[in-house]
């Protein structure tokens, strides 16, 4: 190695050691949680994918018994969610902390709405005769089950994630409150806000394929 | 032996060991978030696991005292929770954590030269997950009794077992998390903190094998993690993923299961590869022959690994195409494998070998992972596995990889770094005389089980025809001599780090930058953050000509 090159890999090194919080640490972390996520929901995914392909013409059937209304209500409230999220950031950003609060509680309000909405469908479906075990179910063809165990495995994992984001974007809002998430270090709440997104986005996937093929 | 060159400076004026923080006694280690202090709770808590473990296994062999069923010492279902357990504790409390939590924790930031892990709390986190976990599976004892389903947790029987298999599951998805948090700190840790002028390839072997495992760790897991929860799910809810009378499919949990755990074998082989280089270039006195191809070697590893589960489930139900196409890409992963141990060989080659403890170790790695690969052969071709799959041959070729392949080297790997941790060296005769002991109860243990497999004895059952009445006596005298040797190592290593002699900073003459740090290592690791200007097996001795051939990446 050249010594020139050497020389300034060491500035390079040594101007992020002063640079006390290494922002790229914080964020490649979060990107590496995001992808495990991912992974995470891609398996069920797949085993959508494979019964989709054994079973079409159930799942199509099955398809139009989950309630279209309520599935598009909640994708636009959980993309209002991300919305007022950005703009949080974009808030604080510009250093006005109440209105970054303001979006933030807003945020978390939509994510409960979301929760609340997908309780009154679960219990429709559930008066329906529509979940696990029940004898409605059970009298329907293999396809049919099987689309509604993973439309209650995948929906329902999803909405524990939503939890789990309304809890960590509580947190940010007490920093914030707090000032522990200022206009020059604002870490966390990108990556909380990119928390928010992958939940959001795995929403995204998930509604075309359990309310719009059918 | 040989005394120890110790010099003033070689001994930190405080070490990690030393309290100086708000917190006294036990809570100065359970809430440091010191990286050595964490692997040396991994360390210990691993131990506790493993020591448990190794009693399973021992009753196990004790059980195949007479052929049965009757006079046994065991039922058939306190057989089954016995294997069971073994095969949990033993792959997911023991070896999956394995070196990358105990001895990567403490090694990774000194061989990169940093002060830390990248998330330092988040490492603490992770051994609390662990531990938790572990507490867990233990639980299910309490409840309706132990899983008996195999370590594998095969759906349909672990839907419908009757004993505590959801808690035993559950306990098994923490440890998940633990995994993927230590994998996605190592990354991080080894894409941010690396000392001014590391290069990628300028980075110690060990920290290579460190960052394919991390990667596989990050990305396997959580498939697994869904896995499980789908076993819990459908236990609790049967919504009939996969219960075939409602249209699910078993099968598919296997495929699902291996996507896992045939790249979690890497998870448990490609540490000890890495420390296997670390060693190997040590005690050689010479750097490594094919430094880039070793490196690359790992990553290679860790890709194929991902493309073969399907050699799992060669009787499971394939399509032909498929298993001639997961038999094809078993045989790959043979070439990264072999450029490996060519090229420690080859490192080897004309150097001044110091046959200690470590490279002792390192040669009965050689020897146990050959017989286990080459047993690994006719297992992944089509035909004769499917003769020997199910049998005993499968529990000693797996045996031969991951205790004499990976937990031999691990044994080797706390020879070699505990004097570093501890500043004081163990007794390096018993060392040997434990090596040799585990050597021949190990090889007693687990060859009879190859030759019991190819005569059809099946695994996992609780008695056997009298006609296997001697290979089964003997394999249950090896496991005697290993627990004795085990024993004898353990005890060894322990009193070394309490009363052995101190050794000084650099008692093998290690080029890495873990050496250049005095033994115990301080609480800040390097005064300074040293300056990378050379290979990290730069052995000036050995190599006076910069045009060494051996040196590859000019």
């Amino acid at each position: 190695m050249k010594l020139s090159d050497a020389e300034q890999t060491i500035e390079r090194t040594e101007s992020h050691a002063e640079d006390h919080h290494d922002e790229m640490r914080g964020k490649m972390g979060m990107w590496l949680f995001l992808l495990t996520e991912l992974l995470l929901f891609t398996g069920l995914f797949l085993m959508y994918s494979v019964y989709r392909y054994l079973n079409t013409a159930d799942f199509h059937r099955a398809g139009l018994e989950t309630h279209v209304l309520f599935g598009t209500v909640n994708t636009m409230v959980l993309l209002t969610s991300s919305l007022t999220m950005v703009l949080s950031i974009a808030a604080i950003q510009r250093g006005r902390k109440w209105l970054s609060v303001g979006f933030l509680s807003s945020t978390i309000l939509l994510g409960l709405a979301f929760l609340v909405i997908k309780l009154f469908e679960w219990s429709l479906e559930i008066k329906e005769g529509l979940f696990p075990g029940s004898t409605v179910l059970l009298s329907k063809p293999n396809g049919e089950i099987l689309f509604f165990g993973l439309y209650y495995t995948m929906t329902g994992l999803h909405g524990l994630h939503v939890v789990a984001g309304m809890i960590v974007l509580s947190f940010m809002l007490v920093f914030i409150l707090r000032d522990k998430i200022t206009p020059t270090d604002y870490i966390k709440l990108e990556n909380a806000g990119l928390y928010w997104h992958l939940v959001d986005i795995i929403w995204i996937f998930l509604f075309p394929l359990f309310y719009l093929i059918n | 032996m040989a005394d120890f060159a110790i010099s003033p400076h070689d001994v930190a004026v405080h070490s990690y060991l030393e309290n100086r923080g708000k917190h006294k006694g036990i809570l100065a280690w359970i809430l440091s978030t010191d990286h050595k202090r964490i692997g040396i709770l991994y360390l210990i808590s691993l131990f506790t696991f493993f020591s448990a473990g190794a009693v399973l296994g021992f009753l196990m062999r004790l059980e195949m005292l007479v052929p049965g069923p009757a006079g046994k010492i065991f039922d058939a279902q306190q057989y089954n929770a016995l294997f069971t357990l073994h095969g949990v504790i033993m792959i997911f409390l023991f070896v999956i954590p394995g070196i990358p939590a105990t001895l990567g924790n403490f090694f990774l930031p000194l061989q990169i030269g940093s002060k830390d892990v990248a998330f330092p709390r988040l490492n603490l986190l992770s051994w609390y997950l662990y531990v938790t976990g572990g507490i867990v599976i233990l639980l299910s004892l309490f409840r309706n009794g132990l899983p008996d389903t195999g370590w594998t947790f095969y759906v349909p029987y672990s839907v419908r077992s009757g004993t505590d298999v959801t808690m035993a599951v559950f306990g098994v998805f923490i440890l998940g998390f633990s995994s993927i948090l230590t994998g996605l700190n190592f990354i991080t840790t080894i894409h941010r903190m690396r000392a001014p002028g590391m290069g990628f390839f300028k980075m110690p072997l060990f920290v290579w094998a460190l960052y394919a495992t991390a990667w596989v760790q990050v990305i396997a897991t959580p498939v697994l993690a869904i896995t499980l929860l789908l076993i819990i799910i459908e236990r609790l809810f049967s919504v009939g993923i996969f219960d075939p009378t409602k249209g699910g499919d078993p099968v598919l949990y296997q495929h699902m299961f291996w996507v896992y755990s045939h790249p979690a074998v890497y998870i448990m082989i490609l540490p000890p590869m890495g420390v296997v280089s670390e060693i190997v270039t040590t005690f050689s006195h010479r750097s490594i022959f094919g430094y880039k191809m070793v490196a690359m070697s790992s990553l290679a590893i860790a890709f194929i690994g991902y493309l073969v589960w399907g050699h799992h489930m060669f009787v499971a139900g394939e399509t032909q195409p498929a298993q001639f196409a997961f038999s094809l890409l078993t045989f790959l992963v043979a070439i990264p494998s072999g450029i490996k141990v060519f090229n420690w060989v080859a490192t080897m080659y004309k150097g001044s070998i110091d046959p200690q403890p470590p490279f002792l170790y390192l040669m009965a790695f050689i020897i146990l992972f050959s017989i286990g690969g080459l047993t690994g052969l006719v297992l992944g071709s089509l035909a004769t596995d499917v003769h020997l799959t199910g049998t005993y041959f499968v529990v000693g070729h797996f045996h031969y990889i991951i205790f004499g392949g990976g937990v031999f080297i691990f044994f080797g790997a706390l020879h070699y770094w505990l004097p570093k941790m501890f500043g004081r060296m163990y007794n390096i005769k018993v060392a040997n005389w434990a090596l040799g002991i585990l050597f021949v109860g190990f090889n007693l243990l687990y060859f009879p089980m190859l030759l019991l497999g190819y005569e059809g004895m099946p695994r996992r059952y609780f008695s056997y025809l009298p006609q296997y009445d001697t290979l089964q006596h003997i394999s249950m005298v090896g496991s005697w001599i290993l627990i004795t040797g085990l024993i004898m190592m353990m005890w060894n290593l322990i009193h070394g780090i309490f009363k052995g002699e101190k050794c000084g900073a650099n008692p093998w003459g290690g080029t890495t930058l873990e050496w250049t740090i005095p033994s115990p290592p301080p609480p800040e690791n390097f005064e300074e953050i040293p300056v990378i200007t050379h290979e990290p097996y730069y052995h000036p001795e050995a190599e006076p000509s910069e045009a060494e051939p051996a040196l590859v990446g000019k």
